[in-house]
């Protein structure tokens, strides 16, 4: 009986989540809506934020630059499956094929091996960038993180001429990535052979079976030995030293853990869009997934998931339907500035109300962690030198 | 501090911790050293250029120190990294533009003060865009203190810095909102034309009027630190709030003011900046803050001497980055500057918190 009630609720969002594809025909048919590409694109986000959540939730680790992570998985798959390096011509496993017969320049990887060298890539940079900086107090890592994520983006785009090699394409960005696939499937199972355009199920349940390995990572590290140093550094880090625990070490594991996840949803999401900018890449991301954790719930997965949901939602059905309805109301009592204002390009104002409200008025998220809720309501908190201690020591 | 490694040398002297030397220390000095000779084989190749290029960093540099500055105050009394100061500091050079085109929110008050305007308009504008930006950022600051960061005084420190962040955003579209997406111009106020009598260096008139500027604010400012009563509350109140609130500190009223002097400074900074480079925008707060910042960093968090120091260095860096590696480069080489000085030396040049705290030994 303990066994049904503890997994009934993930059994039946797995369920549902699996048959996505059903009852989205559905939808289609009945209200001629196609959820596919944006269920895609917020299943995305959610792995990002499920990343992120290790940093933020579990290490309680502020990361203002996750960004930089999904954007090197990004570019590793252009780097690693595109033509962008015409000049050698390496193919192993790819779904990149010429009609004429000839190799195809650049290199071309299937997009399972590059998947995996993405998350590794990006948890090396993580660790490299994380391990000067995790020595230091908390507050030290957000800024350094915040230069970090802006200064990627930024060497994406000066980085075409690197002592005249061009590494990144500059802005114009990295074009006509392969998609992934498995080309030896037999032929009945063609949209699998090669994940096209047209038929977007490959993609969804690519990227579900990612979310759900992310969820099952972040499910059992929270009751590890890691997991439990990890909530023991962010309450009080001297005393979690004293008690025999590594605390460089153990922000360090969170820190690389997180940004192999970004690294992973930045690969698939490189493969998904096909061509990558460096704009698309800027700051605003990484605060974007940052109120993803913060308003669902810093530490819970359930809260982290339906933040990502319910910040898309907003961001890409509330917004443009405010404007539509601001703009009627505009027309209607003949004000010219309500009937022009374009609501969506304002939307980090609206983001940034929330972070700051949420803050204030509910800093544990919509469906909070227990154990998290109660150290943000501490009014006496620990040690000042963990990201949970108080501001003033 | 973390760690007991990071803690270790916190007391002496640059020169004390030179001769105590770990290997990482050396390391640092040498790739100082290495880059210090670079420039100085390109100083002497072609020494106009180069002291033209100092003329620029050092001005630039003291825009950065103001804002630094406010950085260096809060951390040094909260101890919180005030991610909306730079942007802060936007919003002050957004007020002087408005003050100089003399029309606001539709009405037009004076007709607006151009670069065709007489002296004496020119420097009654100038100082009342200044006044009025100080103003405007100081309460601006104090009034952010009061709504955001008083009620999570006690709260975790992820949750305040969460919602300097979100402060951030907030001026940072309201700048937006205000004044477009796009690049607004300054009027040309101060001459831009060469004091100098030779045309190899150039020292414009512009640049003299940032030096001259920012020398008597810092000397005001330090002047109220070290011998105001409010400054010594400040003091006090930054090494031990408890202690200070028990000899009959008003704790609170001691941080507003901080936070009002940092808006001060960074408003001043702003028009300046404006000035000085004849453009700004809605987004220019997030750059310079982070130069700021890395400026307090270098000095050592929370010494206001510190922050002056790095300000210079780091305008001088960014100025000498432009010149001989390549303007898109600028950025990339402050982050990395900030990030070495971490791992390197993370209490900065002079010690971070001496200042305020009064002698960090």
């Amino acid at each position: 009986m303990t066994l049904l009630r503890k997994y009934a609720l993930p059994v039946a969002l797995i369920g549902a989540a699996l048959l996505f594809p059903l009852w989205n025909s559905f939808l289609e048919g009945a209200f001629d809506v196609n959820l596919m590409y944006p269920v895609i694109v917020v299943t995305v986000y959610i792995m990002l934020a499920l990343g992120l959540n290790i940093v933020v939730g579990f290490a309680g680790l502020l990361d203002l630059g996750f960004v930089a992570f999904y954007a090197l998985g990004a570019y590793v798959v252009g780097w690693l499956a595109s033509g962008h390096f015409q000049q050698v011509s390496v193919a192993f496993g790819t779904t990149a094929t010429s009609i004429t017969g000839e190799e195809v320049p650049g290199i071309h990887l299937s997009f399972w091996i590059v998947l995996v060298l993405a998350g590794a890539f990006a948890a090396l940079c993580g660790v490299i960038i994380g391990a000067p900086t995790l020595r230091l107090r908390g507050d030290y890592l957000a800024i350094v993180t915040l230069g970090f994520g802006e200064i990627i983006p930024r060497f994406f785009q000066n980085g075409d001429d690197l002592g005249g090699f061009n590494l990144t394409n500059g802005t114009i960005g990295i074009k006509a990535i392969d998609s992934p696939g498995f080309p030896f499937l037999p032929d009945a199972l063609s949209a699998w052979q090669r994940f096209g355009t047209l038929e977007l199920y490959p993609w969804f349940y690519t990227i579900l079976v990612m979310v759900l390995a992310t969820i099952y990572v972040n499910v059992r590290l929270q009751n590890s030995r890691l997991g439990r140093a990890w909530i023991s550094v962010r309450e009080d880090e001297t005393a979690a030293a004293a008690m025999g625990i590594n605390p460089v070490t153990t922000k360090l594991w969170a820190y690389a853990l997180g940004a192999t996840f970004g690294g992973f949803a930045g690969a698939f999401y490189g493969a998904f869009i096909k061509n990558i900018f460096p704009t698309s890449f800027s700051f605003n991301v990484s605060i974007f997934i940052l109120l993803m954790v913060v308003l669902g719930g810093m530490g819970n997965i359930y809260g982290v998931i339906l933040g990502a949901i319910v910040i898309q939602g907003t961001n890409f059905y509330l917004l443009p339907q405010i404007k539509t309805w601001v703009n009627s109301i505009g027309q209607a009592v003949g004000n010219q500035t309500l009937a022009t204002v374009d609501i969506p390009k304002y939307s980090f104002f609206i983001f940034g109300i929330m972070l700051v409200l949420m803050m204030l008025f509910r800093p544990e998220g919509i469906i909070p962690n227990r154990q998290r809720a109660e150290e943000l309501h501490d009014e006496n908190p620990g040690s000042g030198d963990a990201m949970g201690g108080p501001v003033r020591a | 501090m973390a760690t007991g490694e990071v803690t270790k040398g916190r007391s002496g002297s640059l020169l004390d911790s030179a001769r105590a030397s770990s290997w990482q220390t050396r390391i640092a000095l040498v790739v100082t050293a290495f880059l210090l000779v670079l420039l100085l084989v390109q100083a002497v190749r072609d020494p106009a250029q180069f002291f033209s290029q100092l003329v620029i960093g050092v001005t630039n540099g003291a825009i950065i120190a103001l804002v630094a500055l406010g950085y260096t105050l809060v951390y040094g009394i909260i101890e919180l990294i005030n991610f909306a100061h730079g942007d802060n500091f936007m919003i002050g050079s957004f007020v002087g533009l408005t003050v100089l085109s003399g029309t606001f929110a539709g009405i037009g008050l004076f007709s607006p003060i151009t670069g065709d305007a007489g002296t004496l308009l020119k420097v009654v504008g100038v100082l009342l865009a200044l006044a009025v930006a100080m103003a405007v950022c100081g309460c601006l600051n104090v009034a952010i203190e009061r709504v955001a960061y008083k009620p999570l005084r006690n709260a975790p420190r992820l949750a305040v810095l969460i919602t300097a962040i979100g402060m951030s955003f907030i001026l940072q579209n309201l700048g937006l909102i205000w004044k477009g997406p796009a690049q607004v111009p300054f009027p040309e106020l101060v001459s831009s034309a060469n004091i100098l009598p030779t045309d190899a260096i150039i020292f414009r008139w512009k640049d003299l009027f940032v030096l001259g500027m920012t020398v008597p604010l810092l000397l005001g400012l330090s002047y109220f630190i070290r011998n105001t009563r409010q400054g010594k509350a400040m003091r006090a109140v930054a090494q031990d709030k408890e202690a200070a609130s028990m000899v009959g500190i008003n704790v609170n009223q001691t941080i507003s003011i901080t936070f009002l002097l940092g808006g001060i400074l960074a408003g001043a900074s702003g028009v300046m900046f404006g000035l000085f480079n004849g453009i700004t925008v809605f987004n220019v707060g997030f750059f310079q803050g982070l130069y700021a910042f890395t400026a307090a960093v270098l000095g050592g968090i929370g010494n206001l001497t510190g922050a002056v120091v790095g300000g210079f260095l780091i305008g001088i860096i960014g100025a000498m980055t432009d010149q001989y590696i390549g303007v898109e480069w600028t950025s990339i080489m402050i982050f990395s500057v900030l990030v070495l000085v971490l791992v390197f030396r993370p209490r900065g040049l002079l010690g971070d918190r001496s200042a305020v705290q009064g002698g960090g030994s």
